[in-house]
């Protein structure tokens, strides 16, 4: 590196980083565990079957509207031509919401593309634009996977509602348990967003001449402060819940009821 | 109870240096300014070290310790264990001048380039009026104390020094959205924030909260709702729209671009 912490002008220390803590271990645990979210959910998206077992819809399958197994399709199926995985279909909306997340955005940078790897560590790269050019000015489209998001939490909720009912009455069962959690986290999640906090009050200059949306902001302002968490809590949970529902779809367990 | 503490002091300037050790005694409770003011009293008359107030709100004292930008006045050692050697270096974003000494100029440069307050004419009896829920959201911007280690950790200039230029950095984008989000500014600073401030080039990787050292939540109460803006600005097509077909929002009334 000629330039940077390295350059010219600048005090002349060879390494590139003076510290002594494990600045290292917050982005390695970010890139494992992200890497193998990653890798779980591209082979379940790919699969393709164990996806439906009455009451349950794994929710990387939700809204099922390809050409899914009968009773999975709560919205019709009009990608029922489609000849890959339905999760194929709708997966871009969660995932688009995630990957351009102000939170997701900062992890990745910092755990994939060492952008910087930590505050004080001169990062590997000879240029940088940020989020300028493209492809990542696209980083700018996060409001409107917000919108989807809600769409999709809407859908999830239904999936979770639904998972009480059988066709005899009502039950309760892990699953169903499994799903109330994660409806949450995905709830919270989508509401703390920063692009949620800017459309409910952030973007107005007057506060005092929109006292409903000023209050909506400073709710949105208290979970906003938890949006890291809950981006975390909810990829954990949404995994739970698929995985789940591929054990009870594959044989590999029952279903544990309560009620 | 008084101890030597083992220091390690980056002397030199713009044509070299290296870290120089120093063994000093100290006591608990004293902070790193406090040792190597001791260190210039007794062992290094001619080290060079810019401070002034000793209490955390003149920003002057910025430097890196162990790798990390903080403040050396607000830095305990007690926070360390006395068996500690402690490296201390100028802030390495910044030209060196001498020893822990750096030119600090580019910021003011960057201030310089900030379009200032444009308020409106007054009321009829003289005054201006703000409701105190809009005075008290720009309260926390308020308390930068100017020592710019956000802007030294920043990753955009602190690693390429090429971006200075197209760069103002996370002390003046929290200056952008403070006016921005002010009810009495007349000025639409979003176009310029994102061209010539680059806040596009910022990847909100939140280096810059995380030195702060009064705490302000610069990512997330300024510089992610300065983004937000600026996507309602230009790159939101439901907003252009909007504008288009008369929706414009009254909250942006009276504002003229810059």
């Amino acid at each position: 590196m000629t330039q940077g912490v390295q350059g010219p002008t600048r005090a002349r220390i060879e390494p590139r980083t003076l510290r002594e803590d494990r600045w290292w271990l917050a982005p390695l645990a970010t890139f494992t565990v992200f890497s193998a979210f990653v890798v779980y959910a591209t082979v379940r998206a790919f699969m393709g079957s164990d996806y439906y077992v009455e009451p349950y819809l794994s929710p990387f399958y939700s809204p099922c509207l390809g050409d899914c197994v009968e009773g999975s399709s709560d919205f019709g199926q009009p990608f029922g031509w489609f000849p890959l995985s339905a999760a194929l279909i709708i997966l871009i909306f969660p995932l688009g919401f995630r990957m351009t997340c102000y939170y997701y955005r900062k992890s990745y940078y910092r755990a994939f593309w060492l952008s910087p790897p930590a505050c004080g560590v001169a990062e590997p790269h000879g240029t940088y634009t940020g989020e300028s050019r493209f492809p990542l000015i696209f980083q700018n489209a996060h409001r409107y996977f917000w919108y989807a998001a809600v769409v999709v939490g809407l859908i999830l909720t239904f999936d979770t509602v639904i998972s009480f009912r059988e066709a005899d009455g009502g039950h309760v069962g892990l699953g169903s348990l499994l799903m109330v959690v994660n409806i949450v986290l995905i709830w919270l999640y989508t509401l703390s967003c920063h692009s949620c906090r800017h459309a409910v009050g952030g973007r107005l200059r007057h506060f005092s001449k929109h006292p409903v949306r000023y209050r909506l902001w400073t709710w949105v302002s208290r979970l906003n402060v938890n949006h890291g968490r809950y981006a975390w809590y909810s990829l954990f949970s949404v995994a739970l819940v698929d995985l789940y529902v591929f054990l009870l779809a594959s044989g590999t367990i029952s279903e544990t009821r309560f009620l | 109870m008084a101890y030597d503490l083992k220091l390690r002091v980056w002397r030199g300037d713009a044509t070299g240096g290296d870290l120089g050790d120093y063994t000093v005694e100290v006591s608990e409770g004293e902070v790193v300014l406090d040792a190597l003011h001791r260190v210039q009293a007794t062992q290094a008359g001619d080290l060079a070290i810019r401070w002034n107030c000793k209490a955390g709100k003149c920003g002057s004292c910025s430097a890196e310790i162990n790798g990390k930008p903080r403040l050396l006045c607000m830095t305990r050692l007690s926070d360390f264990d006395p068996t500690d050697t402690i490296t201390v270096t100028p802030v390495r974003a910044f030209p060196v001048i001498r020893d822990l000494v750096t030119d600090v100029s580019f910021n003011y440069q960057k201030a310089r380039e900030l379009p200032s307050f444009a308020p409106p004419p007054r009321d009829a009896d003289g005054k201006r009026r703000m409701a105190q829920v809009d005075v008290e959201r720009g309260q926390e911007f308020r308390k930068c104390i100017e020592c710019f280690l956000c802007q030294n950790v920043c990753h955009v200039v602190r690693d390429h020094e090429d971006n200075k230029e197209a760069f103002a950095g996370p002390r003046f984008f929290l200056r952008y959205a403070e006016l921005d989000m002010h009810p009495l500014d007349t000025h639409d600073r979003r176009e310029l924030a994102q061209g010539a401030a680059g806040l596009g080039m910022c990847n909100i990787t939140k280096c810059c909260t995380e030195v702060c050292p009064e705490g302000i939540k610069i990512t997330d109460n300024a510089i992610i709702p300065m983004k937000e803006r600026v996507v309602d600005r230009k790159f939101d097509p439901l907003v252009w729209l909007g504008s288009k077909i008369g929706l414009r929002a009254k909250d942006d009334e009276g504002r003229t671009e810059v």
